[in-house]
């Protein structure tokens, strides 16, 4: 609740020349956003256009797609979870869906999954990913009550179990497999799998179009689960349909630039200061605009004035660490 | 109409509510009593399908609640549960508002500005309006709930420990509130106590439990004997009139 505070108060220090409604501030941050794309696409490029163009476009239509999807499953699954501290990494899914990697790779070998069309093997993997979340889904939320904490622990019991599973297969397949691998989990912002972009942008787009349906749902939602029900709103279905989107934008983000952990915290945290509405109609659209600014511009910052010494997604995290200390010592976060 | 028909919720090997018939007619207040693990909450919360049934079935103006679509539900009955935990920083109008929703969806419309301002003056909010939730004592806030749920504007209210955590006047004002809102809104009042003095005082139903099962049912002086009473709460009872109508007490 009062974690908004902070931000808000920033946001009422601007000019009050004019009214800051929720549609000002959205134009405001389409043109901040607008500014940084200008200086990703340009800066630099000594007149070279027919290369650093589309070069840099891949890059930008990455950041954007990352960016949504981090966004839109942060803030769906906070709503979901009734707690402004979590994020959908928390599940440990992302650690899932490295180790659906490191199964495959060990099963097939790095040479029949090059052959097989990486979009394909995207998709089975999401398939993959949903199956079991739809279990875990099933038994956490529908089966037994719906309980926090409980939650919270199975994701960071299954998170380790992945991740040490993970660990236990890489150490068994051969060096050539395990550097393929590697590169697989190492990717990062500057790197992105370009194949599965394409594919990538449809399944974010249809997962913020769902979302987007169903914004009003997600308002009544905030009110916690009895007075959703009260309000007439069928919550397990909703619940289920959210959680699906927020696993596939989890697949979507981690296949992308691999796993980050706080970015969505950073990016809902700022989207409730700066939306100047707690209705999803304004955050959601906040939100999306704020990753994309934090990713474009941060990249921007990163190649011009870093020359690449560092990467983004150790920037990210670091501040996303901190913003995550911030509403844990503030103690007010649900 | 009611009407729970049989209806029989268990948890693991515990019967919580154990086969319990009951109709409520439409118009006035009935008040649901019981010592505590009686079954009152859960009963309560099957009524507003809150939580699923493990046998019989429960009819709100004969819509089958765990058939009937949710929304259609929610424009006949609504529900207040004791534990309200809101995750956005609400004003107290956004909160009252959110009552509109199985009407228009949050799209706010003329007639939910006009229904939010009926509300806002009869639960006397006005100044606090434009509050938000968490800069609200316990009672005000009980009392923002209490306003979005008549903003609903349903015929069947369903309150859940509806003077949790509010002190005796604003107790009072509550319950003064319910008996209005039953009166000169023609609303049919479904509410859980403890106070059995409030529920006599202010109901013309008691409906006590105990073990999960109906042990009483009956007008307030039914309800307000001795005999009955000890054997719902295992506590000795004086009854003696007061202003006219019987008052229990079971102190000392």
């Amino acid at each position: 609740m009062a974690v908004s505070l902070p931000v808000s108060r920033l946001a009422n220090a601007l000019p009050r020349t004019m009214a800051w409604t929720p549609l000002v501030r959205l134009a405001v941050l389409i043109l901040l956003l607008a500014i940084a794309t200008v200086a990703f696409m340009t800066l630099e490029s000594r007149g070279n256009w027919d290369f650093v163009l589309p070069f840099r476009g891949r890059k930008l239509a990455a950041l954007v797609v990352v960016g949504c999807a981090v966004a839109i499953s942060t803030v769906s699954f906070q709503t979901i979870t009734s707690n402004r501290l979590l994020t959908p990494a928390i599940m440990g899914l992302d650690s899932l869906y490295m180790f659906v990697q490191a199964l495959s790779v060990f099963f097939l070998g790095s040479a029949t999954m090059i052959m097989i069309d990486p979009r394909v093997r995207f998709l089975i993997e999401i398939l993959i990913m949903a199956s079991f979340a739809g279990a875990l889904f099933w038994w956490l939320f529908i089966r037994s009550r719906f309980d926090l904490h409980m939650i919270l622990l199975v994701g960071v019991v299954f998170g380790i179990l992945f991740r040490s599973l993970t660990g236990f297969v890489m150490r068994m397949i051969d060096p050539a497999e395990y550097i393929f691998l590697q590169d697989i989990f190492f990717a990062s912002f500057g790197a992105v799998d370009r194949t599965l972009l394409g594919i990538s942008a449809v399944l974010v787009t249809a997962g913020g179009l769902v979302v987007w349906r169903v914004q009003d749902r997600l308002d009544a939602l905030l009110l916690g689960r009895p007075m959703a029900i009260g309000l007439g709103i069928d919550y397990q279905r909703t619940i289920a349909l959210l959680f699906g989107v927020v696993v596939v934008m989890i697949a979507v983000s981690t296949a992308l630039v691999g796993p980050i952990t706080f970015m969505g915290l950073i990016v809902s945290f700022l989207a409730y200061g700066l939306a100047g509405s707690w209705k999803h109609r304004y955050v959601l659209p906040a939100s999306c605009i704020i990753a994309c600014l934090l990713l474009i511009g941060g990249q921007t910052i990163l190649e011009r004035v870093f020359s690449y010494n560092t990467t983004l997604s150790i920037v990210i995290e670091f501040a996303g660490g901190i913003v995550f200390l911030i509403l844990l010592f503030r103690g007010k976060y649900t | 109409m009611i009407e729970v028909d049989n209806v029989t919720k268990r948890y693991g090997s515990t019967t919580v509510v154990d086969s319990v018939s009951l109709t409520i007619a439409k118009g006035g207040m009935t008040a649901i009593v019981g010592p505590n693990g009686a079954g009152k909450s859960t009963l309560c919360s099957m009524i507003g399908r809150l939580i699923p049934m493990d046998e019989g079935s429960i009819k709100v103006d004969r819509f089958d609640v765990t058939a009937t679509k949710g929304e259609r539900l929610a424009r006949r009955i609504s529900i207040l549960s004791q534990e309200n935990h809101v995750t956005a920083r609400l004003s107290v109008e956004d909160l009252v508002l959110l009552g509109r929703y199985p009407y228009t969806h949050g799209r706010t419309t003329v007639e939910d500005r006009e229904h939010l301002e009926a509300t806002i003056d009869f639960m006397e909010l006005g100044p606090l309006r434009h509050r938000f939730l968490d800069q609200l004592s316990g009672g005000q806030r009980q009392r923002a709930f209490v306003a979005m749920v008549l903003c609903q504007d349903t015929d069947y209210i369903l309150l859940d420990e509806p003077l949790n955590s509010l002190d005796m006047k604003h107790a009072v004002a509550m319950m003064k509130l319910l008996r209005r809102v039953c009166d000169e809104q023609q609303k049919t009042i479904v509410y859980v106590v403890h106070d059995v003095n409030i529920a006599s005082w202010y109901s013309d139903r008691v409906v006590a439990l105990r073990d999960g099962r109906i042990v009483h049912d009956g007008n307030p002086s039914s309800f307000m004997q001795p005999e009955v009473m000890e054997s719902i709460f295992e506590v000795d009872v004086v009854i003696r009139e007061v202003k006219g109508k019987p008052f229990a007490v079971y102190y000392g």
